[in-house]
């Protein structure tokens, strides 16, 4: 069970600005086989920070494609509030980085009429919680156009921003939509948890023909890692291998993940040997790297950062008991954020989302 | 051809009742009668490439922009022949042929969308280089929308960017059963205009003539690249809000007065007297356009259902949407996917 500990083991930065162990598996890409696929990233690279893979990724599309635009709050002259879009305008014009007023609604639908008539934009919600305001286009517009136009329209737009929770941030701005928006039908939704799959979703985003939602996390905008210089996308269907194991199955996304692999140093040292799936892929699941996990562990846990109640965890776990049920030895445990407003001060706030000494428990409880 | 648009459009709309009644078509459905001039006289201006965006009440605004009336025909039946592959219905007609964006059940959810294409209009002409890019962008909505945010949030982006986008609104003076002067503080909606910086202008909705001038203005105002418009024409519908409305609470003696005014009696009236055609002529155009409708029904009644196959085919323009099995094969690759079977 100590196998392979050492080998497959990353430390996780789980606070921003902490630089990752250099020994990585970002095996993001065609991951059909078990074995730890080797990482992706060729020896020189460069390094970032994931705010700035995502600008890079948004430039390179930006460049490679002149119908390729942004339209968000402060994205222009501000170079955004978390600076994804840095020195973009000033690059490609006011037009191409629009400066918008504040009404996500409108400036949502805004974009949605110029997808449909040749543009490819991306609309950053200054935080995803702004985007409740923009729910009629998104969901009536986004979602359902390509369908009720019965195939005549496409909307190629991404829709990102940062949500999660965060530092003290107060109840709105620490706002998980993931889970508001999973039922749309029409659109893809994709978390992003490192600068490689960042950039890479980004892109991949940017080149689907369909509306993508991209999550992006308040609290992983600074974690740094090296990423390929090449071009690469990541696809948007497929989950990451994060760490190959035998015990158990550990299914989680964005900020997560770096608790998850923090519970993991722990747990590896105490003689377990975790599989942790960073879904990557909200919607739809990717249930064939999910299955062959299951199919080996026979155990899941996953953690997520959603409120329990209708959450990506609600609807994984459903999902994998109609396709899994009869290779679990154990019922599916789910460890999510508390069914509430998150708090202001500091201790509750911490008590809301699920932390490494939790996750630790419960693979313990899992595989009595 | 003002005339036969018009004329188009109302044997359509009854056509519609009678067919709704008869129950080949189903769910909500709201007639245009009494407001063709509307739809005629700006959307008989446009040319290829203009976009026209429209609310619920599309079925004319699809007809005046070249739809045929086969697929409208078919869509509002529901068959796989429709412009939407009839999965639009009634108040979801759109085509990408004839620049038609929609369709849009929401009052008020159509204009961001208007807004777009008008501002990929400005987008190809400065960031894209194209200088013959002047697609000009007519937003149809009513009284009610605009005392809606999106209404307001439109008109100061229009304004803002300059956006080569007309804002028409179709003032009939009734959302469903408000009346609109109960629900808005300052019932003059084009004096909103001037507020954001564009000009307003209220005309004779019931008057072909009269509409078209302001339309031409408008129209090329803003092909010329200085800005939109805000059009307000007085308009009023013979008809309830859909064929589910007993229509009530309207008076007899507003009705009355309506129907005094009806546009296609004016056109008929006024083409008359200037000797710009006889009766003769109108005649074979009202039994042409009786033909198209009757043959539009007959198309529409031979037309197929849509298989159980269509089904999920246009949820996502690239089907990898759905997502991996756990095969490990896109489930896009079966070809019984469609027909919803599977389990995502």
């Amino acid at each position: 069970m100590r196998a392979a500990a050492e080998k497959g083991h990353t430390s996780a930065a789980s606070l921003p600005g902490i630089p990752r162990a250099s020994k990585l598996i970002t095996s993001a890409v065609a991951a059909k086989s078990e074995a730890t696929t080797s990482s992706p990233s060729t020896k020189p690279g460069h390094e970032v920070l994931l705010f700035e893979a995502l600008q890079e990724g948004l430039e390179e599309e930006m460049e490679k494609d002149p119908r390729v635009c942004v339209m968000g709050e402060d994205v222009g002259h501000y170079g955004g509030s978390y600076k994804v879009t840095k020195g973009l305008a000033e690059k490609f014009g006011d037009l191409r980085v629009l400066d918008t007023p504040i009404a996500e609604n409108s400036f949502t639908g805004m974009a949605i009429g110029a997808a449909m008539t040749g543009l490819r934009p991306i609309v950053e919600g200054m935080n995803m919680g702004f985007l409740l305001l923009a729910y009629n286009q998104i969901s009536n517009n986004c979602g359902m156009l390509h369908y009720t136009s019965g195939g005549q329209f496409t909307i190629p737009i991404v829709i990102r921003g940062p949500g999660g929770v965060g530092r003290q941030l107060g109840a709105e701005h620490s706002q998980r939509l993931e889970s508001y928006f999973q039922s749309v039908p029409g659109l893809q939704m994709v978390a992003c948890s490192t600068p490689y799959n960042a950039k890479g979703l980004m892109k991949a985003a940017i080149r689907s023909e369909n509306p993508v939602i991209l999550y992006e996390h308040v609290l992983l905008y600074n974690l740094k890692e090296r990423i390929p210089d090449e071009d690469y996308t990541c696809c948007l269907e497929k989950a990451e291998l994060v760490r190959p194991g035998k015990d158990v199955t550990i299914l989680t996304y964005s900020r997560m993940r770096h608790h998850v692999l923090q519970a993991a140093k722990t747990l590896i040292n105490n003689g377990y040997d975790p599989e942790i799936i960073d879904i990557i892929s909200l919607k739809p699941f990717d249930l064939y790297t999910i299955g062959n996990s299951i199919k080996k562990t026979h155990r899941v846990l996953i953690v997520e950062e959603c409120m329990r109640t209708g959450g990506i965890g609600a609807s994984l776990r459903s999902s994998i008991i109609d396709n899994f049920w009869d290779y679990l030895d154990a019922p599916i445990m789910c460890l999510s954020s508390q069914d509430v407003p998150t708090p202001y001060a500091g201790p509750l706030e911490d008590a809301t989302v699920v932390q490494p000494p939790q996750i630790v428990k419960a693979v313990e409880q899992l595989c009595q | 051809m003002l005339f036969e648009d018009m004329v188009l459009g109302r044997s359509f709309e009854d056509m519609c009742a009678q067919m709704y009644y008869r129950g080949k078509m189903f769910g909500f459905v709201h007639l245009y009668n009494g407001q063709e001039a509307v739809s005629t006289g700006f959307i008989k201006y446009l040319k290829e490439g203009d976009y026209v965006c429209s609310t619920y009440r599309d079925h004319v605004h699809a007809l005046s922009k070249g739809v045929s009336a086969r697929a409208v025909m078919s869509e509002l039946f529901g068959k796989a022949t429709g412009v939407c592959r009839g999965q639009g219905g009634s108040m979801h007609m759109f085509s990408k042929e004839h620049g038609l964006l929609g369709g849009f059940a929401f009052i008020g959810e159509g204009i961001p969308v208007a807004l777009g294409a008008a501002f990929k209009t400005k987008y190809e002409k400065e960031v894209l280089k194209n200088d013959k890019a002047d697609a000009v962008t007519v937003a149809f909505f009513g009284d009610g929308t605009c005392n809606n945010g999106q209404f307001f949030e439109c008109l100061n982006m229009a304004a803002l960017w300059k956006l080569p986008i007309i804002f028409v609104v179709e003032n009939n003076l009734w959302a469903i059963g408000m009346s609109h002067y109960r629900s808005t503080s300052d019932p003059e909606i084009w004096k909103k205009g001037p507020a954001f910086g564009m000009p307003g202008v209220h005309v004779d909705g019931m008057d072909v003539l009269k509409v078209r001038e302001v339309a031409l203005e408008s129209i090329a105002r803003a092909r010329r690249g200085e800005g939109p418009t805000l059009v307000e024409c007085e308009t009023y519908r013979f008809r309830g809000h859909s064929l589910a409305d007993p229509d009530e609470l309207r008076k007899p003696a507003e009705k009355a007065h309506y129907a005094a005014r009806d546009p296609i009696v004016a056109l008929k009236n006024y083409l008359l007297e200037h000797k710009l055609a006889d009766e003769a002529e109108l005649k074979s155009i009202q039994k042409k356009i009786d033909d198209l409708v009757e043959d539009a029904v007959d198309f529409a009644d031979a037309s197929p259902l849509p298989p159980r196959s269509q089904l999920l085919e246009n949820v996502f323009a690239d089907p990898k949407g759905f997502g991996i099995g756990p095969d490990g094969k896109y489930r896009c690759e079966d070809p019984s996917f469609t027909a919803g079977t599977a389990q995502v």
